[in-house]
């Protein structure tokens, strides 16, 4: 009795999770404008989507970003997971505080945050404020699933490397970024996807100057249903499905040693 | 050991640095706006002023703001509903099932959340496949009108937020002591009384870190209200992006978002303490 009810459960939620995004990709496929019916195969959607000179651009901007964001963060964030790993000091604490509130924090909040920064200090609206702001955000996320994953490591070895005369830099180079190097690599794809899925912060913080996709989207979506944008959506939900499958490959890593 | 001070205080330094100007610093700028007095010409004039709060209880924007923690709130309650039997049937699964399942949870969260909020909205739309389909078996004459109605808001916040509800409650449901289950059995307890006492208890630090992370959100999505609501059913979040952006009061603004800031700060709170409750608990 209670295992059909419990598997009729199940179903009904991943039903529920993936209906909508299954009738989006029908319908990047359906030559039916409207999308209330099938009305047989077509690629014309995707050849509309090329075509539209200002999703394109908008597309290009958003990759940029995406990648530029993702790298620094990673980049910064790896560092710092690293020294709070390795290091004791003082305000350790509160640097932990700030991570921990800027991942909880509604995405409003900072949007506004940010918004009030860059006009008080006379930044104008555009790639390097979204930038900044897309850094921010992903920053947190690459410190913790790099310092989760140098957590649960044998902090032994590193000991063993000392005592056979390793410099520091030889430990970090040698040791721990080989350790971290699949959470670093989840980081980058995680601060990927989540710049690229990005709609409250972009919309304070970017102008007329740089569009980029979601806002795009949004402008396209509010005033009706636009089939270029169902052959770009799933487009972007391929993509997202390779990150996230790769990422969770990476993270599953047993440690080498 | 030269090197490693320079690493140390450069990894640190970069960090903090980046920090303190892009969260900090802002944050303050925005909580010191919200006392000031709104500026046709400059955006805000630096004289004190409780203006933008008094505003939260002018009727005009109080039962906005009530709305807005009801939709949230009842979209907390649904994914929370949904979530913990969903989380407790995944954490008791095979371990390679489990793998499976989360995965599939997973992908969700990963996928735009614009590009899903629109995929709602094709779907729930009147000659959408739910109301066919409705049709097709003969349950109803006419479409629904499933668009612009706070049912929509909600069911499309619930979509969106659910795997974030049903992570944390996995990861506390995964670290319940099995034995403390069997040992209440042993003793005579019913499953009631094994849920109230020992289940729940044990697994509120991820309800409430859950339930953090739907609710807040919710409030913010002002997408999600602008496709699916109609005029009806705005959110916290389209409040503040149309005083910010288009009617440009900051301090109401920042009012509002200060009062986001403190609604967290009650909830972390409140975590915080479920989690030492917990702990405590154990320890004995």
């Amino acid at each position: 009795m209670i295992r059909p009810l419990k598997l009729g459960f199940m179903a009904l939620l991943f039903f529920y999770l993936y209906l909508p995004i299954a009738v989006l990709v029908a319908n990047a496929f359906n030559s039916t404008r409207s999308g209330n019916r099938w009305g047989g195969f077509t690629a014309k959607w995707f050849d509309a989507m090329w075509a539209n000179s200002g999703l394109m651009e908008a597309a290009v901007n958003s990759l940029t970003v995406a990648v530029v964001a993702a790298t620094v963060a990673t980049l910064i964030g790896t560092l710092a997971a690293v020294a709070l790993y390795r290091y004791r000091f003082r305000g350790k604490l509160a640097l932990n505080g700030m991570l921990f509130v800027v991942m909880t924090s509604p995405d409003i909040v900072m949007a506004v945050s940010l918004l009030a920064l860059f006009v008080s200090l006379g930044i104008s609206l555009g790639f390097w404020s979204l930038l900044a702001a897309h850094i921010t955000f992903c920053l947190p996320f690459v410190v913790v699933s790099v310092y989760s994953r140098l957590s649960g490591f044998d902090r032994s070895v590193i000991e063993a490397a000392r005592d056979l005369g390793a410099s520091e830099g030889r430990i970090l180079r040698q040791i721990i970024l080989p350790m971290a190097m699949p959470a670093v690599l989840a980081g980058w794809l995680l601060s990927f996807t989540l710049s690229l899925d990005d709609v409250i912060i972009s919309s304070f913080v970017t102008g007329p100057s740089y569009e980029i996709l979601p806002i795009k989207i949004f402008s396209m979506v509010k005033v009706g249903v636009t089939p270029a944008v169902n052959a770009l959506a799933t487009l972007m939900l391929l993509l997202s499905l390779v990150m996230v499958a790769i990422s969770q490959f990476l993270l599953k890593q047993k440690h080498p040693s | 050991m030269k090197v490693n001070n320079r690493l140390k205080w450069f990894s640190i330094g970069l960090l903090t640095t980046w920090l303190v100007i892009f969260v900090l610093f802002p944050n303050l700028m925005v909580i010191a706006v919200s006392f000031m007095t709104p500026d046709l010409r400059e955006l805000i004039r630096p004289e004190f002023s409780v203006e933008g709060y008094l505003r939260l209880l002018d009727p005009l924007y109080l039962d906005v703001l009530i709305h807005s923690l009801y939709l949230a709130g009842f979209a907390t309650l649904l994914c929370l509903l949904v979530g913990y039997p969903a989380a407790w049937i995944i954490a008791h699964t095979s371990k390679r099932m489990q793998a499976f399942l989360l995965f599939l949870i997973i992908v969700p969260f990963w996928t735009n959340s614009l590009i899903r909020t629109y995929a709602m909205k094709v779907i729930l739309g009147n000659r959408g496949i739910v109301n066919k389909t409705l049709m097709e078996i003969g349950l109803i004459d006419s479409p629904i009108r499933m668009l612009y109605n706070e049912s929509a808001v909600i069911m499309a916040l619930v979509y969106i937020l659910l795997p974030f509800m049903i992570l944390p409650l996995y990861s506390s449901i995964e670290k319940l002591p099995r034995n403390y289950l069997e040992a209440a059995k042993d003793l005579g307890s019913g499953p009631l009384r094994t849920f109230r006492t020992i289940v729940w208890p044990l697994t509120l630090p991820g309800v409430i870190s859950g339930c953090l992370l739907v609710f807040l959100p919710a409030l913010g999505m002002f997408y999600i209200a602008d496709l699916l609501g109609g005029a009806g059913n705005l959110l916290i979040g389209n409040i503040i992006r149309d005083q910010i952006l288009v009617t440009r009061n900051w301090p109401f603004g920042a009012a509002l978002s200060v009062t986001l800031i403190a609604m967290m700060a009650v909830m972390l709170w409140a975590y915080h303490r479920a989690l030492k409750a917990m702990q405590g608990g154990q320890g004995r």
